[in-house]
């Protein structure tokens, strides 16, 4: 039962992911990672009580409000960048599915010497870092780094939790995924800095 | 009484209470003097030692669980921590001079707190979370919530961010090795991963581009603290993976990686600082380099080179502080700190200049300055073990000696009949006095400071024996 779960966990991995390489609204980017974290968590009970699991979504969320709630306050349009070659819909999703069958490739391997954590685990583990790194790759936007390093963390993460159950990384890592949050919302602000000032002078 | 609560929790909770303080002078006191008192404690008062104070009796332990893991500073870590908090208590004084006080004492204090917490964390492969932390809370202190954050320090922020999987995963896989010395596949692998981790957090050549970023973009004074806190103790905890495990230590490849990253930085840095048009990228560079010449240390024999990274340690701390309120004081009178707008500024802030020039010369290991003693040591060290490597560290050397020059050509280079006006502070001349003062007493009576540095490589199990 729990190794289906897993799996289609892996598939709502490579939905969001993918989703979030694509989506151009920051609403359906931070749905995605939202949903994203529901797969984390999924993946993180192969290995983890549920109660600690928990805290890596309850975290996750949280980031995610965080910076929802800090991009709606700002009224600049999203960066297009979908103009700049190479970065259009057709690259992207190529990119992705090379990521993919880098990922397949690696999976068995990584999940051997990951303690035999599991190839689904494995597998949405890889995933999440690979298109995080992709993700990271092109673009600039403070928003979508801050959920492309989310991301990868998030891979890195559901890793981990197979060889380390300490409570002590687990609260860390959640305050880290907060803090990450919290320093993207920082930086959004103080990238529109000029606008608000602007606003408030009106 | 509790180590990890007097170095970590109360220097944290300090740093909260002065969040609301505005007062420059007042800040700037408050957090030099914690961090005076910290390191007096750390270097005077021993830890797991009963005192006997008139009728009471005093004892400071060493460990401090948290969630299951421990936070432990073990007795021979007071000198280190005497260290860090000494120089952190540069930074906290100069921060009137500079003018960031509010930003830098109390955010300074919380990012001092955690890169002790994560030298003091068991198992100490968990230190690369506490970075993490201190490099979140960099953040706000690089960035104003005023102006757009530069390419620099979302660089900054990637790279930093990356290292802590790897290092993480290393540690982890690093357990495996130790457990099966003869899989090399597993030694390959996890060796690649502390590799990584590293050179991200080290920011080892190719992935330094956002230092220089950084120091065009942010406060430099501010920019300073970072780049000296950060590598050194990122350094310190390299170490302690060298000192862990037995199969790291005695690997020849692991020497020549050091060696040749060590000289990529040194050589790399220097020759592009001597190619720089900005006063603030070639303190970068300089920064580079320093990190080079540290863990070209790491690379030596263990008796010869641990006692040289902490003699590069204070030497490196005491000329980033006057380097980076130097430039600090140069931004407040020029619009940028490229060499068309600094031409002349000697006249101007003959202090600051005066300053630049000696920070640069004593990272270029200049007679009779700060710098000199560690890397003499260091060269001399290197020509015993490889004559070619200490011939690419001289072309780094040069490429310093270079800057520096250029940096003088273009802070006297004035007008014909141009008046002296200096616009320095009393306090910003007094600091920068103290500093270059400082800079020519380690350099010329470097016995003073072997107090302080003479136990620290008993922090070590193996290295430095």
């Amino acid at each position: 039962m729990m190794l289906t779960f897993s799996w289609v966990a892996v598939v709502v991995i490579v939905i969001t992911s993918v989703g979030l390489l694509l989506a151009r609204d920051w609403r359906s980017s931070i749905i995605l990672l939202a949903v994203q974290y529901v797969a984390m968590f999924t993946l993180c009970l192969s290995h983890m009580p549920l109660g600690m699991a928990s805290v890596k979504v309850v975290s996750g969320w949280m980031s995610a409000a965080t910076l929802g709630m800090t991009r709606s306050s700002l009224s600049t349009p999203d960066i297009d960048e979908e103009n700049n070659w190479p970065r259009g819909i057709s690259f992207r999703l190529f990119a992705a599915g090379m990521v993919g069958i880098i990922v397949a490739g690696a999976a068995p391997r990584v999940n051997l010497m990951m303690a035999d954590a599991g190839t689904a685990v494995t597998t949405g583990s890889l995933l999440l870092i690979g298109m995080g790194l992709l993700h990271l790759g092109l673009t600039a936007n403070i928003l979508r780094v801050t959920i492309s390093l989310m991301t990868i963390l998030s891979g890195f993460e559901i890793l981990y939790a197979a060889v380390e159950g300490s409570v002590l990384v687990t609260a860390l890592l959640a305050t880290i995924i907060l803090g990450l949050a919290l320093v993207g919302a920082y930086l959004m602000l103080a990238a529109n800095a000029e606008e608000t000032e602007e606003t408030e002078s009106v | 009484m509790n180590a990890p609560i007097i170095w970590i929790v109360f220097p944290a909770a300090f740093a909260i209470l002065l969040l609301p303080l505005r007062n420059q002078r007042a800040l700037s006191i408050l957090g030099g003097g914690l961090a005076v008192a910290l390191a007096l404690i750390a270097q005077f008062v021993p830890i797991e030692v009963a005192m006997l104070i008139g009728p009471l009796s005093l004892k400071i332990d060493s460990t401090l669980s948290v969630l299951g893991r421990a936070l432990i500073i073990q007795p021979t870590e007071g000198p280190l921590l005497a260290l860090i908090y000494g120089a952190a208590s540069l930074w906290f004084f100069g921060a009137e001079a500079s003018k960031t006080a509010p930003r830098i004492v109390p955010l300074g204090l919380i990012i001092t707190a955690l890169m002790v917490a994560s030298i003091a964390v068991q198992p100490f492969l968990f230190a690369a979370l506490f970075i993490e932390m201190a490099v979140l809370l960099s953040i706000p202190l690089l960035t104003s919530l005023y102006s757009p954050p530069g390419r620099g320090v979302i660089r900054f922020l990637i790279y930093q961010t990356l290292a802590m999987p790897f290092i993480l995963l290393a540690g982890w896989l690093l357990v495996g090795v130790e457990a099966s010395p003869g899989d090399l596949a597993l030694a390959a692998q996890s060796a690649t991963m502390l590799g990584l981790g590293f050179a991200f957090l080290l920011a080892i050549f190719p992935l330094y581009n956002w230092v220089p970023m950084l120091m065009e973009e942010s406060p430099p004074f501010i920019a300073g603290f970072l780049l000296w806190l950060l590598p050194t103790i990122t350094i310190i905890f390299g170490a302690g993976f060298i000192d862990h495990y037995s199969w790291l230590r005695s690997s020849p490849q692991l020497i020549v990686a050091l060696r040749s990253a060590g000289l990529l930085m040194i050589v790399t840095g220097g020759l592009f600082a001597a190619f720089q048009r900005h006063l603030g990228r070639i303190m970068a560079y300089g920064v580079i380099a320093e990190t080079g010449f540290a863990i070209l240390a790491l690379s030596l024999d263990s008796r010869l080179g641990i006692p040289i990274l902490f003699l590069l340690i204070p030497a490196r701390a005491l000329s980033l502080a006057v380097w980076s309120l130097s430039l600090t004081i140069i931004k407040e009178h020029t619009e940028t700190m490229r060499f068309r707008e600094s031409r002349g500024i000697l006249r101007i802030a003959p202090f600051a200049a005066t300053g630049i020039l000696l920070a640069t010369l004593s990272t270029a290991a200049f007679p009779l300055l700060a710098g000199f003693p560690a890397k003499l040591a260091l060269w001399e060290g290197l020509s015993r073990a490889s004559l070619t490597a200490a011939l690419w560290m001289g072309v780094g050397i040069v490429g310093l000696l270079i800057s520096a020059f250029r940096s003088l050509a273009v802070v006297s280079m004035a007008e014909e009949y141009t008046s002296w006006e200096p616009r320095e502070s009393l306090m910003q001349m007094l600091m920068l006095g103290l500093g270059v003062i400082g800079l020519f007493l380690l350099g010329v009576f470097p016995q003073t400071i072997q107090f302080f540095l003479f136990n620290l490589p008993a922090m070590f199990e193996h290295l430095g024996r």
